[in-house]
């Protein structure tokens, strides 16, 4: 199977929307499919990594264990934007699994470097 | 009147519009919750508008988000059942969708 | 869908995977693996735990090549790859034990 760069474009708070639990699926489709993998987290995006998501009062099933298991398929290549941080009150250590905080323009090189940028 | 919002104010301008209308009781919810968190760029135009406007926010969708713990003090926090109080105290409800 | 069991009704999605994570026990277990025409051993009983724990840990049931991986670390190598578990679960370890197990349909999987 030829390998293919895929990045996804997380730009959209969790629960509010179906996207945030969208693109996990998807990276969890495209990574089982034993592609390279990366996400990249910009704007309220950042917010789906926060810490101590408890959703049982809201009655949606949550995902913050779910990026634990990324490791699991191969996926590593987190990347924050440290503006959308910042501007958030949020920093790297209010998220739940390890990620690289990088600035937006760098980011921007990242996405320069993908054959598929995937936007949520 | 009561403002209900659920849209982030970092992705939406729906906060600065229910500001506009001058005073009034202003509820958080889903999204919305964000506004109501510490530390971010948007926290000063809120405690801003504290005198002006009552602000609540709904605890289940701070929790979801992992912010239960970080509301501007001021702002103050209700379950659902005071969701339905603030919907039959206030004569009319805007809905900044 | 639905079916019976000791006089209690259990949903099922059209394809036959449990709706309520939670109605799950070992008569469960046994009831689908019938319906799988899987006979229960204790292999298939530690591929099914390791899936429950897997999913409580992550909340997602993994990929084949992910659920291979895993196993192997944690049960060893002679139990952790592809042969041993279509052994055990024909249709697919991924796809039949997670119905087995309770568990949604692992994502990815067609």
């Amino acid at each position: 199977m030829t390998t293919k760069k895929f990045m996804m474009v997380n730009r959209k708070a969790p629960y509010g929307t179906i996207y945030a639990w969208e693109a996990l699926e998807v990276v969890l489709i495209a990574a089982a499919f034993e592609q390279d993998v990366s996400l990249a987290f910009l704007d309220d995006g950042v917010y789906q990594l926060k810490k101590g998501q408890q959703t049982k009062g809201i009655e949606i099933k949550g995902f913050e264990k779910t990026w634990g298991a990324l490791e699991d398929y191969d996926v590593t290549q987190l990347y924050v934007a440290r503006e959308s941080l910042e501007e958030r009150g949020l920093s790297a250590e209010d998220l739940t699994v390890p990620v690289e905080v990088l600035s937006r323009a760098d980011i921007g090189k990242l996405m320069e470097e993908q054959d598929v940028l995937l936007s949520f | 009147m009561l403002h209900i919002i659920n849209k982030s104010p970092y992705d939406r301008c729906a906060v600065d519009s229910a500001l506009a209308t001058g005073a009034g009781v202003i509820l958080l919810i889903e999204d919305g919750v964000y506004a109501a968190v510490k530390g971010g760029a948007e926290e000063k135009k809120i405690k801003g508008a504290l005198g002006r406007f009552k602000f609540y926010a709904l605890i289940a969708d701070l929790e979801a988000r992992g912010l239960g713990d970080r509301v501007i003090d001021g702002i103050t926090p209700v379950d659902y059942a005071g969701f339905v109080d603030l919907v039959a105290e206030n004569k009319t409800c805007q809905s900044w969708l | 869908m639905a079916f019976e069991l000791n006089g209690k009704t259990y949903e099922t999605d059209e394809e036959g995977y449990l709706i309520n994570l939670g109605d799950w026990d070992e008569d469960v277990a046994r009831f689908l693996a019938q319906q799988e025409a899987v006979a229960l051993t204790e292999n298939h009983w530690e591929v099914i735990n390791f899936l429950r724990d897997y999913y409580n840990e992550f909340q997602i049931a993994p990929a084949v090549r992910v659920l291979t991986k895993a196993i192997g670390k944690k049960l060893g190598a002679d139990k952790g790859n592809s042969q041993y578990l279509y052994e055990l679960f024909p249709y697919g370890p991924a796809k039949q034990a997670c119905k087995i197990a309770g568990l949604p349909k692992p994502t990815g999987c067609v």
